[in-house]
């Protein structure tokens, strides 16, 4: 059974590995110039002797290189082509080509003749996964470390990283696997794999992974805000940010930064050229504060493994229902 | 070795044509005493028949002691028609070519002989089972 | 003698539609089965509930005395060749020898492999290039090399031209010899199953309507005609299968266990097909009212 199951992904085990070692080279090389050029450029031992004035050497660091994080959207895309290219047709397949009714019929049962295949194919999605994670957070470390690019826990970027690609393939795949085996066609079930994967995705990204751990909420009074002295801690990942006046009311919504003339401007009866005192004297009398709602940096491996343990969770779930569903023989 | 036919539309039974074939053979000769017959596997090969049907005529012809199986080895001819040969029975053929003559003077050609032969030959098998 | 296959009011209902209902019936150990049917009338679903591919909505079936793929062991026992001989395309002739030997402990390698030799197969080719008849032959080999001990094939040669078709046959009836194999085979083409049956099975609208040996079914049967008579007067035992009448003339096809003495009738024999003929029409509604075989274009084949 174990011949059988590589016999049949053998092309597309190909296909991954053929990728895998292009991507693997095109980040080679541009990862191993990327730590170069940030050696090079000072920025390390910048921040390392406390300067505050790092930020330009940081933003013409990221300017370089910003371009190349496209090549994490691919990253982004990986685990719904697994699961629509991989999962899909597994079982879809063998309904759709009759050849069920040959292999089903041989001195295997359905039971291990599932558990085989999804071992296999399971396992060789989680393996690329890992590999295409792990290659690209080696890749993007020197830009991680650049304080200015942000929080590692913002959504572009988590999903990007660490494990939870891992969880993202293994439920792609059992989603794939499911879809085939429900709609017994491999181009339908391709499809919905890639709809459902992402409805769910998003469904959890925005739905669900803010509030895994009780976000912290930070008020802070006026000054107007110095990203310097930012109380929010640094590359916190912020989901929410109001200017709130004394009452409660919401003046203005939108970044942190927003506590500036710009955003003041409407609350103040004012226009954004006025002099700072106009507007320190503006909050002082409406009694204006930053609320913001936040996680700080320093849970991004508990969001990590939070967010694979519920997508592992899933994956398993998945692979339940489909042993449950073949031994109901209706074939 | 004697080689079987089947005729799927003659109205006789499979098994019983095979043990007609085996006769004819042993009256023209084709088979003498001790050759072998075909084993079941070889004629089920050839005609794609159920080996049930070769084990019947097979059985058949121990019966009428034309022939006997040996274990492990085949079925064997255990003796010859020669006293049945068509060389005997001088009246029977005397009778016949007078009839065949009368046939003709009818105006039958061969075709029609034949299938009246044939007709009247069948009839005559049928009228047993009624 | 033990029954291979043993089925008790068996059924399958898909949503309101039974495709199956109510059958029982017993195919003796060593026998081969003709299960003959029009397309629709349950063949197929019924091979595929043996074999496990489907489970029964009623009823109950036992194959060699267990439960249909009830595990490795009883899934080794039996051979099946599906409808249209699936095949990986992809996959060459050895490589599903491989899939063969793989999945299955009672694997003949030796015995498969001079089986394609013999059938002058080529090992490296894709089983996606092969014609029918190889095809078919391939998916025998499949079936028969994991040395079971009952066979199950749903009309194998229905696809496949007369030199193919008989040279599966051949094969088919030779290891049955080799192995002692129980089988059966379902088909619509009577030629056949006459020539390679001794067993009978026949569906009509997914119910059994006639089951038996075939000797004795042809040796209990009679068609008899006579003058126009009113087959309701005819003695008790003897059932009529099917009636035709004209003003002058009266046919019947009857079943009956003694010899039929009355001397205004006509008595001949039953040829198999214008048997299974007979009893497929009697279920049928649109076909009672005439001579089935004048349905017919091709008298050779059983078409709805």
């Amino acid at each position: 059974m174990i011949w059988l199951s590589w016999r049949q992904f053998r092309v597309q085990a190909l296909v991954a590995a053929v990728f895998l070692a292009a991507l693997a080279a095109v980040l080679g090389v541009t990862g191993l110039r990327l730590a170069h050029f940030y050696d090079s450029s000072g920025i390390g031992a910048c921040t390392a002797a406390g300067a505050t004035d790092c930020d330009r050497l940081q933003l013409d660091f990221l300017d370089h290189y910003h371009s190349l994080r496209v090549i994490g959207s691919l990253l982004i895309g990986a685990p719904a082509i697994i699961g629509a290219f991989w999962g899909a047709p597994l079982i879809a397949r063998e309904l759709e080509g009759g050849t069920h009714r040959l292999v089903w019929t041989q001195s295997v049962t359905r039971a291990r003749w599932l558990a085989v295949k999804l071992a296999i194919v399971g396992a060789a999605s989680v393996v690329v996964a890992a590999a295409f994670s792990a290659l690209f957070t080696w890749w993007a470390g020197p830009l991680d470390r650049v304080a200015a690019s942000g929080s590692r826990l913002t959504p572009a970027i988590f999903d990007q990283r660490g494990i939870v690609p891992v969880g993202y393939a293994a439920f792609a795949f059992t989603l794939g696997v499911t879809a085939g085996l429900l709609l017994r066609r491999t181009l339908p079930a391709m499809a919905t794999t890639l709809v459902g994967f992402t409805a769910v995705r998003m469904t959890i990204q925005y739905g669900v992974r803010p509030h895994l751990l009780a976000p912290v909420h930070v008020s802070y009074p006026p000054p107007i805000y110095d990203q310097a002295n930012s109380p929010l801690g640094t590359n916190a990942w912020v989901i929410s940010s109001k200017v709130v006046d004394a009452a409660g009311h919401v003046v203005a919504t939108g970044d942190p930064a927003g506590f500036s003339t710009n955003t003041l401007a409407a609350a103040c009866h004012g226009s954004p050229n006025l002099p700072d005192t106009f507007f320190q004297q503006c909050a002082d009398r409406l009694g204006l504060h930053n609320v913001a709602t936040l996680q700080p940096a320093s849970r991004y491996w508990a969001f990590q493994a939070w967010e694979t343990a519920i997508f592992l969770a899933l994956a398993l779930a998945l692979v339940a229902f489909c042993f449950w569903w073949t031994s109901r023989r209706t074939a | 070795m004697i080689e079987f036919r089947l005729d799927a539309r003659s109205g006789v039974a499979p098994y019983q044509q095979l043990v007609q074939q085996v006769r004819q053979a042993l009256r023209l000769g084709l088979l003498q005493e001790g050759d072998q017959l075909p084993t079941v596997k070889d004629v089920v090969a050839r005609l794609a028949i159920n080996p049930n049907t070769v084990l019947k005529a097979y059985r058949e012809l121990e019966r009428e002691g034309l022939a006997a199986g040996r274990p492990g080895l085949g079925t064997f001819v255990t003796r010859t028609l020669a006293d049945a040969s068509l060389t005997a029975h001088g009246p029977l053929r005397k009778d016949l070519t007078r009839w065949l003559a009368k046939a003709r003077q009818a105006g039958l050609d061969d075709d029609s002989i034949e299938a009246l032969f044939q007709d009247t030959f069948r009839a005559s098998h049928r009228q047993g089972v009624a | 003698m033990t029954a291979a296959l043993e089925a008790s009011q068996l059924g399958k209902r898909y949503g309101q539609r039974w495709a199956l209902r109510d059958c029982s019936l017993r195919v003796p150990a060593g026998s081969i089965v003709g299960l003959v049917g029009a397309n629709g009338a349950g063949k197929s679903t019924l091979l595929h509930l043996a074999v496990g591919l489907l489970a029964p909505t009623s009823g109950t079936i036992t194959v060699l005395g267990a439960k249909p793929a009830a595990g490795a062991h009883q899934l080794a026992r039996v051979g099946f060749v599906a409808q249209d001989a699936p095949l990986y395309p992809g996959l060459r002739v050895a490589e599903h020898l491989r899939l063969g030997r793989r999945l299955n402990p009672g694997w003949d390698a030796h015995a498969a492999t001079a089986r394609i030799q013999r059938l002058g197969l080529d090992p490296r080719q894709r089983a996606g290039h092969l014609s029918g008849g190889q095809r078919a032959q391939l998916a025998l080999t499949l079936a028969v090399a994991k040395r079971p001990e009952l066979l199950l094939l749903d009309e194998p040669v229905a696809s496949l031209d007369p030199l193919a078709r008989r040279e599966f046959l051949q094969r088919l009836m030779e290891t049955v010899v080799d192995q002692h194999l129980t089988v059966v085979l379902s088909s619509h083409l009577l030629a056949d199953v006459e020539r390679v049956c001794d067993h009978l099975i026949v569906l009509a609208a997914g119910e059994v309507v006639l089951a038996g040996e075939v000797e004795e079914l042809l040796a209990a049967h009679r068609v008899i005609s006579g003058p126009a008579r009113d087959p309701r007067r005819l003695p008790a035992d003897q059932q009529v299968i099917q009636a035709s009448h004209t003003d002058r003339q009266t046919t019947l096809l009857v079943r009956t266990t003694r010899p039929i003495l009355d001397p205004a009738w006509t008595v001949s024999d039953v040829g198999l097909e214008e048997l299974v003929l007979a009893y497929m029409s009697r279920s049928t509604p649109s076909l009672q009212s005439g001579d089935p075989g004048a349905v017919l274009h091709d008298a050779a084949e059983v078409r709805p």
